[in-house]
């Protein structure tokens, strides 16, 4: 009998975990892809350096966020263990984490009417410990030096450079 | 203060190096949302309460790292980096750690 009821508050958590964590990624990935396409003029930078043509204010801005995986993801990737290879239920997980702290990151330096964030840097942090082969919560944090980039400042190499680099990568979703 | 994860900044020249300066904390959850939490592990998604700790947290250890700065004259701290490490189930480290130096405007 104990068994039972423990199998079926295993089953209705499994199906609590498929369906509202799927829902929820579906509306937050929407959300993402909107703000992605609003913020995407902004450029970001992976250089040490911060191009020429930029000016003040040069200050740090950061964008962080922490996601944990739900019960059905927890479950798959806990059988995907056993066989190895690609554990796509964390991908998307971790996928999504970045992308936010990226644009959380950009809201930061666009409040600063920055149009350029520069050394980029990217982190991420398991939160929980002690779960055996679990992802649990994880903590993405994204930063970098926020500056305004003018680009009649340098007319021959910067700009063109630039906007090529500013493409916004389109993924599947 | 100017605290930046660049290297340089154009248009200032730098005049004196002091040395690394970091600053840290170490929080831990408060037990009620740590429960909430908890339930958010069935359904997914991000959990707000820690978002929000560990940003507040993040700039208390750069206000540490700043005030440190300040402390052995610098005027700013270059090179910024910034870590998270789970200490224990439940606490986190966050560190924030750079270069003070003292700069100078270049004029033209």
């Amino acid at each position: 009998m104990d068994s039972l009821i423990s199998l079926i508050i295993f089953l209705v958590l499994l199906t609590l975990g498929y369906f509202i964590g799927r829902r929820r990624e579906k509306r937050h990935y929407q959300s993402i892809l909107e703000r992605e396409k609003e913020y995407a003029d902004m450029i970001i930078l992976h250089e040490k350096k911060p191009p020429p043509g930029t000016s003040i204010p040069y200050v740090l801005v950061t964008g962080s966020v922490v996601v944990s995986s739900d019960y059905f993801k927890t479950f798959i990737a806990g059988l995907r263990n056993l066989v190895g290879g690609r554990v796509s239920a964390y991908e998307s997980l971790l996928d999504r984490a970045r992308r936010e702290a990226i644009l959380r990151m950009k809201e930061q330096a666009r409040a600063l009417r920055c149009n350029t964030v520069a050394n980029v840097r990217i982190v991420t942090t398991s939160l929980s410990q002690g779960g055996k082969n679990q992802l649990g919560t994880v903590e993405v944090l994204a930063y970098g030096t926020a500056m305004v980039f003018i680009p009649e400042a340098n007319k021959p190499a910067g700009p063109v450079r630039l906007g090529a680099q500013s493409k916004p990568v389109q993924r599947r979703v | 203060m100017i605290v930046t994860s660049i290297e340089t900044i154009p248009g200032y020249r730098i005049v004196k190096h002091l040395g690394l300066v970091q600053g840290s904390t170490v929080r831990s959850k408060h037990a009620g949302k740590d429960i909430l939490a908890g339930l958010k592990n069935i359904v997914g998604g991000e959990l707000t309460a820690y978002t929000e700790l560990l940003e507040e947290s993040r700039n208390e250890a750069l206000d540490r790292m700043k005030t440190q700065a300040s402390s052995i004259g610098a005027n700013a701290v270059l090179n910024v980096r910034l870590a998270t490490s789970a200490v224990t189930a439940g606490a986190a480290e966050l560190l924030a750690y750079g270069t003070a130096v003292v700069l100078e405007r270049v004029d033209g």
